[in-house]
């Protein structure tokens, strides 16, 4: 039986390129930065290249603008309760977001409420993708931060981030964007998009769990999340993950080189398997068709649910997600799949196949092989698709 | 969270799905707003369930609880089906996760809402042996 790994957008097997360089730093360079030993010198040595590294591939004007975490969640919960807090003096006490954002935001969003924020939640509409003209209609005097993800995790639509971030500039407020999906697949520019605040994370892109970064540009006020030692310049505390680091700059050296190539092939491959699994009746894709990211595929299959679909698939050596892995305790349908408006009993029969660069053009035959055949089976002994069906056959009989 | 072998071979090989033309008891619980729908037919001889189907719409969970819920009344009495409760249906299938106990609680709505039909359907009031069907509590 064939095995297929189509959870990139959950997390990534790590390059082998990226572990060789890691592995160094555990067992050889593995001194605290913090020391001044040459043990420890040179795990700072390691820390500083992989910082300019990362600085230029980002477009940022000075290394000392990254700040390492360990990932995207933090890197979110830090940008939004750092700058909220740190403003809250100066009486903003406003933060627009969006509805489909990741819970890294949307819950610490919710925190700050709770302390007496007020937030706007933006629409994302059928496409999901979230306008422009909404963001400056939600901007108010007392905005202290617009923060919209540069892609979604679940739909893989790539927002108009360079236009917000003109409007953010135009209207004098900071912006923080969730990059963790987009990292490795979109080119980012922080300066040129207007970008005050980016999170990112290593293990989306091949690199390791448990390190990512965020992006603060020079002049922004944020305050500390983790306070204790003098790390990231009295920003973050904690002893540098210097393994992790140097994983997370080879892996966006890595994915940056490969960007082009890659995005071409999979693109090629997205599409065909799109336009194979449309031909399923009853079938929908979620999210804009052409803005979205190269590696990601979100159907909805009406009559059946996702969890069944994927367990099914996974029988079939077929590894895939109904949306985010992050809510796969959950009961409740999708609110990414909300947000653009399918109503609960679609949403529930939801598929993500996320792909990277090791999924093959035979990997997409075999999908299309095996999810119509499973569909049909699952609705074969759905009630709700029987109440469908007869609900279709009735409109024909009074038409 | 991780389903038992039993749950995954309920789930993978399910027993019993399908229809019966003209059941005696078709009973029908859970909505698709909440993601678990399990429609149960039944055919009752002499007080026996002599042969029991299900349809559902829903997840592994919602799928491997009907499936051993109608083994577990095949050719037993009504009074001994009435009698199976969702957690004799878990412990049957070596446990379920908790945020998936309210698909064997579904799975004994689906049996006793397939009774009252029955018992609708015989001219018989269903509530004062059946009792009320509650709904299930993680739809409201």
């Amino acid at each position: 039986m064939r095995n297929i790994y189509a959870d990139n957008s959950a997390t990534t097997k790590i390059a082998p390129e990226v572990l060789e360089k890691m592995l160094p730093y555990f067992t050889e360079v593995y001194g605290n930065p913090s020391s001044l030993y040459s043990v420890g010198g040179k795990a700072k040595e390691a820390l500083e290249t992989a910082r300019e590294n990362i600085a230029r591939n980002l477009g940022a004007k000075s290394a000392s603008e990254i700040y390492f975490t360990s990932g995207g969640s933090e890197s979110d919960n830090w940008a939004v309760k750092g700058v909220a807090h740190a403003l809250k003096a100066s009486g903003k006490k406003h933060i627009v977001t969006s509805k489909f954002e990741h819970h890294a935001i949307l819950h610490t969003c919710a925190a700050l409420e709770k302390e007496g924020f007020e937030v706007t939640y933006l629409d994302v509409y059928e496409d999901g993708l979230v306008r422009v003209q909404d963001v400056e209609n939600a901007i108010r005097e007392d905005t202290a931060l617009v923060t919209i993800m540069y892609a979604n995790n679940e739909i893989g639509t790539i927002q108009p981030i360079s236009e917000i971030g003109a409007v953010c500039k135009k209207k004098g407020v900071l912006f923080h964007t969730d990059a963790v999906q987009a990292a490795g697949y979109v080119r980012i520019n922080v300066v040129e998009e207007n970008i005050d605040l980016l999170s990112m994370t290593a293990h989306k892109i091949h690199g390791p769990k448990g390190c990512g970064l965020l992006y603060v540009r020079r002049g922004v006020k944020i305050q500390n999340l983790i306070d204790g030692g003098a790390q990231e310049r009295n920003r973050r505390a904690g002893t540098e993950n210097v393994a992790g680091v140097v994983g997370l700059d080879v892996a966006l050296q890595l994915a940056i080189d490969t960007m082009e190539q890659r995005n071409e092939k999979l693109t090629k491959m997205r599409d065909r398997l799109i336009d194979g699994l449309l031909k399923i009746e009853r079938s929908r894709i979620n999210g804009d068709r052409v803005r979205r990211l190269p590696c990601n595929v979100n159907m909805c299959f009406e009559g059946i649910e996702g969890e069944s679909l994927l367990l099914r698939l996974d029988l079939k050596g077929v590894q895939a997600s109904s949306g985010s892995a992050c809510t796969s305790g959950s009961l409740d349908p999708s609110h990414v799949l909300l947000s653009i408006g399918l109503p609960h009993e679609i949403a529930h029969g939801s598929m993500r196949l996320s792909f990277s660069d090791e999924n093959t053009e035979e990997d997409i035959d075999y999908i299309l092989e095996i999810v119509p055949d499973i569909v049909s089976y699952l609705r074969s002994m759905s009630p709700l698709w029987e109440a469908i069906k007869k609900k279709e056959a009735q409109e024909q009989a009074n038409a | 969270m991780a389903y038992s072998e039993k749950v995954m071979d309920h789930f993978a090989n399910p027993r019993n799905v399908g229809e019966i033309e003209n059941a005696d008891g078709i009973g029908e619980v859970g909505n698709s707003k909440c993601g678990d729908i399990m429609k149960m037919y039944i055919t009752v001889e002499n007080n026996i369930i002599v042969d029991v189907k299900f349809k559902t719409f829903g997840c592994g969970a919602a799928i491997a609880t009907s499936s051993m819920a109608t083994e577990m009344i095949k050719g037993k009495s009504i009074d001994d089906a009435l009698k199976l409760t969702n957690k004799a249906v878990m412990e049957a299938l070596d446990g379920l996760p908790p945020v998936k106990v309210h698909c064997s609680v579904l799975a004994e709505q689906a049996i006793k809402a397939a009774i009252s039909d029955y018992y609708t359907k015989q001219g018989i009031d269903p509530e004062p042996i059946v009792g009320n069907i509650p709904e299930c509590d993680h739809c409201h």
